[in-house]
């Protein structure tokens, strides 16, 4: 006989209200009769409207795998498996999407088969972590939907550690502004990582995040140990005859107001007849103009790539943004990837031998310094990497004859 | 049994095999885009082919029934083609002009508001909480399914003065990330140490390292080898509970919640910004936390009424001053809101500008 229906009052002022509801989903997998999850959601149910009602967490981690994979199984045991026995197992497989998060919906029902056959049927699309979330299975079950999911094409995430796996804006697949192609140079750099996704053995987590201009759509500043993000650095494109249009449409003082005003370094102005004058000088490629008027205004045509590094959230030093490492480099040809995946494996092998354990790279540089990072990892100096220079004067400066030769002679070979 | 299986080990997917012929074609070619109305983009290649994209709502945590119904809708409006936002709204994309109308009046029909785009309010990036998670403090697919109840207007309206990202986290590590608000929690006691559990449960050096004040000693408590917390040094910032459960920081009602404001992920206009503490102490109040949702409301109601155009609500902060924020949306202003800890004098002002 099927289990009953927990009561589940608070869980079911979750059902009303015009968004859509996931206690509605958990609830419709719980009726489900006849269905192997049934039983299973009928007890996360019923675990889920005890948290409610105590607001207290009951799920524990532990050791969960797949076989010849150290990460990506994110195990659940339930405290209060003695009341609620058939969810006392309820693990997530972290499983990597098709950059962009793209599917065909063939390939989507194939997931919700295998899901429907061996998990929960519950799948969260998709994790803050950017993977497919396949959230409840049983551990003598995590095997056999693992060789599914793996025999349709896809891999798993990251967990602990290691790498993790990494998130990406839409792209050149369906936005204009995108100076890189995201898509490509998420999926070129990841897989070049997957030993270090699967079988994780760095001081802490090490994140990638692709975003294809200043917009940073992936939340890659913040998020990621290296974001990766598009930018230009020739002129801006401007069809002047859409300014106008332009300017027509929204008027002078609101055109000058949500344009001309807004520019961060003051580097556009109206011009009498209605076109853009751009100094492009000062611009610093921050996206407002061009997200403001999408007709008019484009990245210029001499795109790639900035890279900043550091990002992460409060744990423990407190929030740190990445700051630039890299203010441009190209990333059209199969060297350019080349040279940016040798910079990530230097990257990823100076945080291996040099973070304190649950270090982030971020804290890392704060605790050793940028300059010793950088040489760490084997770049150059760039004026572009500072917000302004020190203000405390206690600095040792002995060598500075020596590096101020180091700069003038990169300056004269970059010349040449 | 059978012999394991080793796994393939083949990385993420390529994207393309999973994209719409129109997508496959103009990729990289695209010249323009515009809204030609909120939830729906349309964007223009260098060929002149228009890509229409309607995004909508979804729960995040789906049920494979709902999953396979998002399925049904794009087989029938998009050649079997979807995309999802890194925010979790789902993304219906046609060449086709005269599916627009019909597709919105589907995924309305189906329960899938359509919106999110522009200058809306998005859909609330969120965590796993009480579903899952092994420490969350609240659960933010309720708080977020209770706050889009309330804010679904302005998701399907792009009337706010520049979009506004809204993130709930379950715990102060915020999973959620920085948001125009954040709703996350804040605990407000010290951990409630199991000190029969410790020394069989948690590796001792690793837990006193994670503490970011170095409030953790090692102790013998009851001829046990466990851990003690120095309660005045305490921030409660429950990173010792992760790697050590019996040091519980959970509490039902000394885990609240706190709002912060002017989070933001771009460089667009100003740099990116992390969020800034401007309540705290609100009741964890499941199943509807009325009362986030409240200072929520009136937050986005000053930002809503007060912001210039393309604006987001810390560069509206920063224009107006934190006075007049904290007189337009009423909200009480105390010691905790001043940063007191490392580096925190760069948050004072410095400077002989004020507001009156």
């Amino acid at each position: 006989m099927s289990k009953k229906m927990p009561q589940t009052p608070l869980l079911d002022q979750l059902e009303s209200g015009p968004w859509p509801s996931f206690v509605t989903g958990l609830k419709r997998l719980a009726n489900d009769e006849g269905q192997p999850y049934a039983d299973y959601m009928k007890s996360l149910l019923g675990q889920l409207e005890l948290s409610y009602e105590t607001r207290k967490g009951y799920w524990k981690g532990g050791t969960v795998g797949v076989f010849g994979y150290g990460a990506g199984v994110i195990p659940r045991f339930s405290e209060v498996a003695d009341k609620h026995p058939e969810s006392s197992e309820f693990h997530t497989l972290r499983i990597m999407p098709a950059p962009g998060f793209f599917y065909d919906t063939k390939t989507l029902r194939a997931l919700c088969d295998i899901w429907a056959e061996h998990g929960s049927g519950l799948i969260a699309l998709h994790g803050q972590s950017g993977d497919i979330m396949m959230q409840g299975c049983r551990t003598e079950q995590v095997q056999h939907a693992w060789d599914k999911i793996n025999e349709l094409g896809f891999d798993m995430g990251g967990a602990g550690a290691g790498v993790r796996t990494a998130a990406s804006c839409v792209g050149q697949a369906r936005c204009e502004q995108a100076c890189f192609d995201t898509l490509k140079a998420h999926r070129t750099v990841i897989n070049d990582f997957t030993d270090d996704i699967h079988r994780p053995s760095l001081p802490y987590k090490m994140k990638f995040k692709f975003s294809g201009c200043a917009n940073d759509c992936a939340n890659a500043t913040q998020r990621a140990d290296v974001a990766i993000i598009g930018t230009w650095r020739d002129d801006m494109q401007v069809n002047q005859d859409e300014v106008k249009a332009k300017v027509a449409q929204l008027g002078r003082k609101e055109f000058i107001n949500q344009v001309i005003r807004m520019c961060p370094s003051q580097a556009l102005a109206l011009n009498d007849d209605d076109t853009l004058d751009v100094d492009n000088k000062s611009c610093v490629r921050c996206m407002h103009c061009i997200n403001v008027c999408t007709k008019a205004l484009k990245p210029g045509k001499d795109r790639g790539i900035a890279i900043l590094v550091g990002g992460k959230r409060t744990l423990k030093i407190g929030d740190l943004m990445g700051s630039v490492l890299v203010p441009f480099m190209k990333l059209d040809t199969d060297e350019d990837y080349e040279r940016l995946l040798e910079l990530a494996h230097n990257m990823l092998d100076f945080f291996a031998e040099n973070a304190l354990e649950h270090e982030r790279t971020g804290e890392m540089i704060e605790r050793i310094g940028v300059v010793n990072y950088l040489e760490g990892i084997g770049l150059d100096l760039d004026v572009n990497m500072i917000a302004q220079p020190r203000t405390n004067s206690y600095v040792r400066t002995d060598g500075w004859d020596e590096e101020a030769r180091k700069w003038n002679d990169r300056k004269t070979n970059a010349a040449e | 049994m059978s012999e394991l299986r080793r796994p393939i080990e083949s990385g993420v997917p390529e994207s393309t095999q999973f994209m719409h012929p129109v997508l496959r074609e103009n990729y990289g070619r695209w010249a323009w885009h515009d809204r030609p109305r909120p939830g729906v983009l349309r964007h223009v290649s260098d060929t002149g082919v228009a890509m229409f994209t309607v995004k909508a709502g979804t729960q995040r945590q789906m049920d494979v029934y709902t999953i396979r119904k998002l399925a049904d809708i794009a087989d029938e409006f998009c050649d079997g083609y979807i995309r999802f936002t890194i925010r979790s709204a789902v993304e219906f994309m046609t060449p086709k002009e005269e599916n627009v109308q019909p597709l919105i009046d589907r995924l309305e029909a189906e329960g899938f508001p359509v919106g999110g785009t522009g200058n809306s309010v998005g859909f609330i990036s969120h965590t796993q909480g009480w579903l899952h998670c092994d420490i969350p403090g609240t659960d933010a697919s309720g708080v977020v399914k209770a706050l889009m109840d309330q804010l679904v207007d302005e998701f399907k309206n792009e009337d706010m003065p520049n979009r506004v990202k809204i993130t709930t986290s379950c715990c102060q590590i915020n999973c959620g990330g920085q948001g125009d608000i954040a709703i996350n929690v804040q605990h407000t006691k010290p951990p409630v140490i199991n000190h029969e559990l410790v020394a069989g449960v948690c590796e001792r050096p690793a837990v006193i390292a994670r503490c970011p004040v170095a409030a953790i000693r090692p102790a013998l408590v009851g001829g046990k080898p466990s851990l003690e917390v120095d309660e005045k040094k305490c921030v409660c910032c429950g990173a010792c509970y992760p790697p050590c459960p019996p040091m519980q920081i959970n509490d039902p009602v000394n885990s609240k919640i706190a709002i912060w404001v002017g989070g933001k992920h771009s460089s667009t206009r100003s740099k990116p910004m992390f969020h800034k503490l401007v309540a705290a102490g609100i009741p964890n109040n499941a199943p509807r936390w009325p009362e986030a949702a409240e200072v929520v409301r009136k937050i986005l109601g000053a930002y809503k009424a007060d912001a210039r155009a393309w604006e987001r609500m810390g560069e509206w902060i920063e224009r107006i001053g934190w006075p007049r924020f904290f007189e337009l949306t009423e909200l009480p202003f105390t010691k905790y809101h001043v940063d007191n800890w490392r580096g925190g004098r760069a948050n004072l002002n410095t400077s002989a500008h004020l507001h009156f």
